[in-house]
Parts: C-alpha cells; structure tokens; sequence
C-alpha cells in the first residue's frame, strides 16, 4: 500500500473537510491519529533523538498553515508524512552541516555492495517478532546504526510505503540512486537482524557467487 | 543442497535483481532470469526471505508511543496557531 494512495478509502479524509471548514476538534482528532506515525517516521529518520518532538511540532504547525492548500489529489496521511519527511530531513541536513538540498551527491553502483554472509531462516515468523517487545530495541538499535543517508531511504521507502519515485523527490535523488540505497539498507537490516534471529541450525554457506569478489563491468 | 544448476547471473546482477524481485516488480528479463536462478538457489532464497521479513518487522512494529507531557506541548502550541490563522473560527 502507498503512503498516498488516492484511492484507497482515506479514513482521514472526513475530518481532514471538517477542519477545512474550520472545526479545531476535527482538527485536533486527525493531529490525535497521525501523531504515531508523524512521531515514529520523524524519530526513524533522525536515528531516534529529541529533536523528533520539534519535527512533530513543525509538521502540524505547517498543516494549520496549507490546511486549506490540501486538495485530496493524496492521501490524508500521505501528505501529512510527506511535510513531517521535509521537516526532520531538513534537520538531518543542517546536522550534518550540509547548505541545502540532497542528502544526494554521488551516484552509487552495485559492484561494491556488500554480500550476504550470514544466511539462515528465521526462527520465528516477523509479525511474531515484531509484537515482541525486547526485541524493539534491537529493530530500533538496527535502524539507528545505518547510516542517515540508507535509513532515511528505507523509512520512507519500506516502512512508510511512499513510491521509489516519491522517495527519490521528496530526498532529491535519482530513482536509480534510491533503489540502488535501498538495496543497501536492506541488505545491512537483513544482515544484523539475521545474526539474532536466524536459526543458526537451519545455516547455509554462502553460494559461490555471494562470496566472489564483485566483479565490474566494462 | 546441491550445486546442479550454477548461477548464470553474476553477482552484481543478483543483487541488482534482488531489490526489484523483493518488490514484486518481476517483469524485466533480469527478473525473470533471477527467479529461474532462485528456484535452484537456497541461500538466495533464504536471503529474499531474510528481506521480506526484514521489511515486515519495521512495517508491522507497534506504533511509537507519544509521551503524554509531548502530547500536551503539543495541543497547546497548535491551538495558539489555530487562533492566529482563523482568527473567526477559534471561539
């Protein structure tokens, strides 16, 4: 599912009209159900500090702002996510001393991405995982340890459901640069959480081809 | 496990193939070659898997939860903006 997929009944969209008209409890109760998400998507771009509150806090003062700028073209949600991923973004930036745009630059390739070395299947299903509470930590302590420019492309990518082309917009990337960082993340998430949850029973040796040195292309 | 079937593909085009596979996205001929090549490659398989499920647990994780005191800060700061932007409706 999209972020902002339009068609998909948009259960926010009723009070997203009524505050539109001007009812500050509509308003208040769309800021009481995406607050979560907003919280969540700002901490998991920001590697989990207390500048996240600020990014909430921005992201629903700009709403109040372009209220009436929305015109339904996405989803409620989307669109919400969309400012709190400028905002917290914009942070990162000015965190890593960079002037203005991209967490961008440099166009990465495939042949020196790191290869699959630890392999098993999982002992446990993840939705079983996920409800577990200790082990929150070590899926947050994963996420925090990419590096920003992996993370941010995975939290809106994989977690939030935006498009690779929404992702590549909204972080100022080429498609290719964003698929070929996702691939990344991934493949650093996999790796960690593997080494805890794989069943070390069930391990299989890497193929040949995982372990070759990576080739180049003329 | 055996090795009968070994990789046409190389390595570079696995993990390019890897990422589009694991979004369903499986009509290009790379694709199609890497999932004739799973079929006969446990650890991809095992690794394809190993994402999914990797992807899940973030997608799925329970919600974040919101500091009541944040939450406060919250309501108060945007009631001040919503009575300076609608100055008519805020009563």
């Amino acid at each position: 599912m999209s972020a902002t997929d339009p068609t998909a009944a948009d259960p926010d969209l009723a009070l997203a009209h009524r505050a539109q008209a001007g009812e500050f409890a509509a308003f208040e109760e769309l800021v009481g159900r995406l607050q979560p998400r907003v919280y969540g998507l700002a901490l998991r771009i920001l590697g989990g500090t207390h500048d996240a509150e600020d990014v909430v806090q921005q992201t629903f003062l700009s709403l109040i702002e372009h209220l009436t700028d929305f015109r339904g073209e996405t989803a409620v949600a989307g669109w919400v996510l969309r400012i709190t991923a400028n905002h917290a973004l914009k942070l990162l930036r000015k965190r890593r001393g960079l002037p203005t745009v991209s967490l961008a630059e440099t166009e990465e390739g495939y042949s020196d991405l790191p290869h699959p070395q630890y392999i098993a299947p999982w002992r446990d299903d993840a939705a079983e995982v996920a409800s577990r509470r200790e082990m929150r930590e070590l899926i947050d302590q994963a996420l925090i340890e990419l590096d920003d420019k992996y993370r941010a492309v995975f939290v809106l990518r994989d977690v939030e459901g935006f498009s690779v082309k929404e992702t590549a917009e909204l972080l100022g990337l080429s498609v290719a640069n964003v698929k070929v960082r996702l691939l990344r993340a991934r493949l650093a998430l996999r790796e960690k959480l593997t080494q805890t949850l794989g069943d070390d029973d069930a391990r299989v040796r890497p193929h040949a081809h995982h372990l070759l040195a990576p080739e180049t292309r003329p | 496990m055996t090795d009968s079937q070994p990789p046409a593909l190389s390595c570079e085009d696995i993990l390019r193939a890897l990422n589009d596979y694991v979004d369903g996205e499986t009509l290009s001929a790379l694709c199609r070659e890497f999932a004739h090549h799973l079929a006969g490659c446990n650890p991809c398989q095992i690794v394809v898997d190993n994402i999914r499920n990797t992807i899940r647990l973030y997608k799925d994780g329970e919600p974040y939860w919101v500091p009541p005191e944040m939450s406060a800060r919250l309501r108060d700061a945007l009631r001040r903006k919503w009575a300076e932007r609608f100055p008519a409706a805020s009563g």
